[in-house]
């Protein structure tokens, strides 16, 4: 720092850095859209990364129900065979793509090939990729051919998509590789998606030369369900083409004409679509229903404003134009007679969803009810087909989601095992939940993925799912492995174990192997600790993956090996037995991420170990740890902090190992200054610094850093100053000698004058450090107090905070120290700093002034309290909640502690302040002033503090006056119910109902507070009783229930029965009351009788009622008598009626028993 | 059902009320009522030792037998049930 005053030499001179950036900024705010943000944050697809983005690319196929099938003795079709060969397909498919590129690249590389595109390649060459993609070709036609299935979902796999495939690769040939690229890149997206949009985005050379190709592609009906996304129609209403009303008015109307187009112009069908831009290289949405002009208008935001009000489904809170799309059929109105059944019932399940997504909540709620009622009657068809198109919406929001995935959980619940030919389906919509950054979503996927395999079964699942294990994208696999893991925790570990050990033993593809290991590690990471009883078969059956031949597999098994010890920790060493030495031995011959991924498992192995093998193996893996702390890979590096956090926190490792072998190359790597500017390297730093310091004590790690407390990179200042308070608050300071904390102290009072950014670590790093040395601090305690002096008179009001807060935190430490004198001191400086202007500076001070005041006692405090207290008063009316929360806490103690230091008069004016306190947003500030109240009462006598309050109950604000009624209460309580019940009894006599209600619920209070003291009083207050119990409001009868329950639940045993069965008498006709609060305090009020008069007593009444011809009657008299069974069923014994003469045939109803008499 | 809208805050206490042995309902029968409390006074008599051995003493039987025989009771304190009516 450059000494105060010293001139700083400036390069140029120009305007402040923040001038400049507020003219920036107010530029930037004319063309700002201040919603666009929130709306594209809403959107989930929109705020997700791109591999979250890669479910919209899936393909969703038919899993038919083989059980089915087998039951009606017909052939299976469109089964698991064909998802297998369906599978086998694409990753032909994929080589010979990946066989293209890499060719291609190596003709790039030879400069064989021109970056000219139109230039023709060699014929040989053409003519081989060719020939390889008619392999491909004539493979996937085989398969269609072979199975024959006839599909009928739109967005099925079928054969047109091939087909159209092919017209474009048979005469593309001419064009040369630049053909052959677009069909290929089109190919990786999914060859399925045969629109014309998608082809136009790829390539558009090939595609803007022949216009009249594309609409052929648009009689094959399907496009899957992933396909339908509309971001090319929203593109579309920017880049539409402007209709000649536009142009009329935008151009002026005289100077120019209208030219004809020329002869033999024809336009195309529908121009739009070629216009798309290719920025979106999202397939392109084929609304079927092209006949429906008005949502075909719609979707292309042509319709000037959308609907709201839909026939048939009325009033909706919103409704989007993505929506005009999925809903065409039912925007419009239609002669119902005309239609099917079928078409009839599409109606209806659209016009339930349209409810449910886009409805206010109750019409959701009868829409969703009504959904769940009909499911069966709708069929799974009808509903999937219109549910899950609308789940891969591009443009879908969370809540939209939300109620789709819970209309699938209701009605699968519903649907059961007509589900199965949908459980693919389902599973391409739901499984990218399971990895969705929001927790909630990842919830509803589980649960809603583990519902479908109860309702379609094991077997089911397991074909369904089989194709996905090896396919070839690596989305696919890991959402499989997450939906595999839910599919284990709902149907049990056991029954899928089998099937687990053949795939992580698959021969045929390393994949395969990788998901099923990926399947263990996310089973146990889903289930904790359930896994245990299964841990040995789960190691078994990932154990042989530590030595595969694929990198990838190794990774995979070592953290699944880390996950399964996570989730069994401490218990299941034995169960990791064989897996031991691979690791091991791995560790020393890998290298990079598996390395890593091995050092992981490591680390979580180690804790489960007895603590001699736990101490050899440390020993074994602290060398490679060692030698990987000088690791770059920022990866590696979390790691192996990780594993040495791990290893240090076992038994078996002992301090001295730590202190010889471990620390001093930990410190060379780890504590320099870059480590402090990455947050999640920090965090893991000062984690494992800390666990390492428990095993070797303060002073080695303290005496390591401490002078790099005076280090000048302020980030590693906090960095060092986090991990002492961290250490020092969990181990003490008794372990420091005098020199380091002499060290340790120059240290903290430098780095915390030194902080540029007054910071919470900074603050509680000196407090923690301070009070842990407690008396030690003395000698320093000059310094120290006067550097706060100092920073409490500095300009930023930050600064002066900061100094106000670390005093709250010495305070106790300064007095232990006993330097009283420094204490009136900083108490001196922090009272004249109370007209401090800044809300949460002052908060801090006056807190800070109380911290002295608590510790110093209210004789000896100075500035005397009598002069304190009135500076509070007006600071009272500021209505920041920091100050108000700390100003009636320092009251709240000046009251209860030293009230007759303070005239009578200042507290009134006091008490007057607190009752706009009672209508503070934090709790605890209401309870602090209603707690204030009492100390005030208790030393004032109560009359004038009653008074307050009393009048306080005419206020308007309900709040103000339940606190009110509260401070009433507790007045009673601290000065005797003698003292108010009479003063609340008079209230009540005022006409005003607000205050009547008032002067009940005080009344509720204060017996609810008093207890069995009530015995005194209760005779007193039966005549008011008598009278609320018999008003015609409501609430009175309600509140006076309330009371009589406080009442006699105090008075039980006490002899106060004649009076409570008085009241009893009154209670008891409130029992039909329907209005939920009403009648729970009338039911609550009836069972404290039971405890007062006895079960008997009550029986009597009951018993009028139980038979009573009204039902209405009935049920209420039953519901008390099951309240009094349930309370005392063996006390009502002897009170049962006698019934003999009831008995008739063989039932016999006398109690023979209690008939016996000696 | 229609008690259950009326007592929506409590609602939950009647499905409590409805977990437990002994309790009721609107449509309870007299038999079923009265073998709850003939259950009910067997199982209090065998619960207190001194309503016990009194028994015993009248009956001029040993207490094991008079608790064997109260609880043997208890599978049908009144007989058995009355056939329904079919209508």
């Amino acid at each position: 720092m450059s000494a105060p005053g010293s001139p700083r030499l400036v390069d140029s001179f120009t305007a402040p850095k923040e001038i400049l950036q507020e003219f920036a900024d107010l530029a930037e705010e004319e063309n700002i859209d201040p919603f666009a943000e929130t709306a594209s944050k809403r959107q989930i697809a929109s705020r997700q990364s791109d591999y979250h983005n890669r479910r919209f690319s899936r393909v969703a196929q038919d899993s038919a129900d083989a059980f089915k099938h087998v039951e009606e003795g017909t052939e299976v079709e469109g089964g698991y065979k064909d998802a297998m060969r369906l599978a086998r397909l694409e990753q032909e498919e994929l080589r010979v793509r990946r066989a293209i590129e890499e060719k291609e690249r190596q003709e790039r590389e030879e400069g064989k090939m021109k970056m000219d595109l139109d230039k023709t390649p060699p014929a040989a060459e053409l003519e081989e990729v060719e020939r390889e993609l008619a392999a491909a070709h004539e493979l996937a036609k085989s398969r269609d051919t072979s199975s024959g299935t006839k599909r009928k979902r739109r967005w099925d796999v079928s054969e047109p998509t091939d087909e159209n495939v092919d017209p474009n690769r048979s005469d593309k040939g001419e064009w040369s590789k630049e053909a052959l690229e677009a069909s290929a890149t089109k190919k990786r997206r999914s060859r399925w998606d045969a629109t014309p949009a998608d082809a136009g985005a790829v390539g558009e050379t090939p595609k803007r030369s022949r216009w009249d190709q594309t609409p052929v592609a648009v009689e094959a009906p399907m496009t899957q369900i992933i396909m339908n996304a509309p971001g090319f129609q929203q593109e579309d209403k920017h880049n539409r083409y402007l209709s000649d009303e536009e142009l009329d008015a935008v151009l002026p109307a005289t100077g120019y004409a209208i030219v004809t187009p020329p002869p033999g112009y024809a336009p195309s069908v529908a121009p739009r679509k070629f216009m798309a831009t290719p920025v979106t290289e999202v397939g392109g949405f084929q609304i079927q229903e092209s006949s429906d002009a008005a949502a075909l208008a719609a979707a292309a935001g042509l319709a000037p404003e959308l609907p709201t009000e839909i026939p048939g489904v009325g009033s909706l809170a919103f409704f989007k134009a993505e929506d005009a799309q999925y809903f065409a059929k039912i925007l419009k109105e239609e002669d119902e007679t005309e239609l099917s059944v079928d078409e009839m019932k599409e109606r209806k399940i659209m016009r339930l969803l349209l409810k449910i997504k886009n409805g206010t909540p109750p019409v959701r709620k009868t829409a969703l009810r009504q959904i769940t009622d009909k499911a069966r009657e709708f069929g799974a068809g009808p509903l999937f087909d219109k549910i899950l198109p609308l789940l891969m919406e591009r443009t879908l929001e969370d809540q939209e989601r939300h109620l789709l995935v819970k209309v699938i959980d209701r009605v699968l619940y519903k649907l059961d095992d007509l589900v199965r030919p949908y459980v693919h389906k389902i599973l391409v919509v739901i499984e990218p939940l399971l990895i969705d950054e929001d927790y909630y979503a990842r919830v509803e996927g589980r649960e809603i993925i583990s519902n479908l395999s109860k309702a379609a079964g094991l077997a089911h699942m397991i074909s369904t799912m089989r194709p996905d294990i090896d396919h070839a994208d690596e989305y696919v696999r890991n959402t499989t492995a997450r939906a595999f893991s839910v599919v284990a925790s709902a149907l049990g570990i056991p029954s899928l174990l089998p099937f687990l050990k053949a795939v992580c033993r698959s021969k045929k593809s390393w994949q395969a192997r990788h998901t099923g290991i990926r399947i263990v590690q996310q089973i146990a990471i889903m289930m904790g600790c359930a896994v245990l009883p299964h841990l040995r078969n789960l190691v078994n059956c990932i154990a042989h993956g530590l030595a595969d031949e694929q990198q990838k597999v190794r990774t995979m098994t070592a953290l699944g090996l880390a996950a399964l010890a996570e989730a069994a920790a401490p218990y299941g060493i034995e169960s990791f037995d064989e897996v031991l030495k691979p690791l091991w031995l791995g560790i020393r011959l890998h290298r990079g991420k598996g390395l890593a991924a091995f050092l992981k498992a490591i680390g979580f192995i180690i804790p489960l170990m007895d603590p001699e093998y736990a101490s050899y193996y440390t020993k074994e893996v602290t060398v490679i740890l060692i030698r990987e702390f000088q690791t770059s890979d920022e990866e590696m590096k979390k790691i192996v902090l990780k594993v040495v956090k791990q290893c240090a926190a076992t038994e078996g490792v002992t301090p001295q190992y730590i202190k010889q072998d471990i620390l001093p190359d930990f410190f060379k790597a780890f504590w320099v200054r870059r480590m402090a500017l990455d947050r999640r390297n920090y965090r893991q730093v000062v984690e494992t610094t800390v666990e390492l310091a428990q095993k070797s004590g303060v002073s080695e790690i303290v005496g390591r850093i401490v002078n790099e407390l005076k280090d000048e990179a302020e980030p590693y200042r906090k960095m060092v100053m986090e991990t002492i308070t961290k250490v020092v608050a969990t181990l003490g300071a008794s372990d420091i000698d005098e020199r380091l904390e002499v060290r340790l102290v120059d240290g903290i009072i430098y780095s915390f004058q030194e902080q540029t950014t007054e910071d919470q670590v900074m603050l509680d790093g000196f407090g923690t450090v301070v009070n842990a040395l407690g008396i030690r601090v003395k000698p320093y305690l000059t310094q120290i107090v006067s550097t706060i002096l100092w920073r409490l008179n500095n300009k930023s009001a930050k600064v002066r905070q900061q100094a106000a807060d670390l005093t709250t935190r010495l305070a106790v430490v300064i007095k232990q120290c006993g330097e009283d004198q420094l204490l009136s001191k900083l108490g001196l400086v922090l009272f004249e700093q109370l007209g401090e202007e800044y809300p949460d500076t002052l908060g801090s001070i006056i807190a800070a002034e109380g911290a002295i005041a608590n510790v110093v006692g209210m004789t000896q405090m100075n500035p005397p309290v009598k002069d304190l207290l009135p500076r509070m008063t007006p600071i009272l009316r500021n209505r920041h909640e920091k100050v108000q929360e700390a100003s009636i806490n320092l009251i709240g103690r000046i009251a209860d502690r030293g009230a007759e230091f303070v005239p009578a008069r200042e507290w009134m004016r006091i008490c007057f302040e607190l009752l706009d306190l009672l209508k503070a947003h934090k709790k605890g500030t209401r309870g602090a002033a209603v707690y204030s109240f009492g100390y005030i009462a208790s030393s004032l006598g109560p009359q004038d503090v009653l008074s307050v309050l009393l009048t306080n109950l005419r206020v308007q604000e309900r709040q103000s006056r339940v606190c009110s009624t509260v401070a009433i209460a507790i007045v009673a309580e601290t000065c005797g119910p003698f003292t108010c019940i009479p003063a609340i009894l008079n209230e009540y006599r005022t006409a005003e109902l607000n205050v009547r209600t008032g002067c009940l619920k005080a009344l509720t209070f204060v017996f609810e507070y008093v207890g069995p003291q009530s015995a005194y009083y209760c005779d007193s207050v039966v005549t008011m009783l008598e009278d609320a119990l018999t008003d015609r409001d409501l609430v009175h009868r309600q509140t006076a229930s309330v009371i009589v329950k406080h009442l006699a639940l105090g008075v039980a045993g006490l002899g106060c029965e004649d009076s409570m069965l008085h009241l009893m008498n009154l209670v008891w006709p409130n029992c039909f009351e329907t209005s939920p609060h009403v009648i729970g305090a009338v039911m609550d009020a009836i069972e404290a009788m039971r405890v007062t008069l006895g079960p008997g007593v009550l029986l009597s009444y009951v018993l009028q009622g139980l038979f009573h011809p009204a039902r209405k009657v009935r049920e209420v008299y039953w519901r008390i008598y099951n309240a009094l069974y349930l309370g005392a069923a063996d006390a009502l014994v002897p009170f049962y009626p006698d019934l003999g003469e009831l008995s008739e045939g063989q039932n016999v109803y006398d109690r023979h028993p209690l008939q016996v008499f000696i | 059902m229609s008690s259950e809208l009326r007592y929506t805050a409590n609602t939950q206490l009647e499905h409590l009320h409805a977990r437990y042995t002994g309790t009721g309902h609107a449509d309870l029968t007299k038999y079923d009522w009265l073998t709850h409390q003939h259950r009910d006074t067997l199982s209090s008599i065998v619960g207190h030792p001194t309503l016990t051995s009194y028994l015993a003493i009248a009956d001029g039987e040993s207490i094991g037998r008079v608790k064997f025989e109260m609880t043997e009771r208890m599978l049908q304190p009144c007989g058995p049930p009355p056939r329904k009516d079919e209508d």
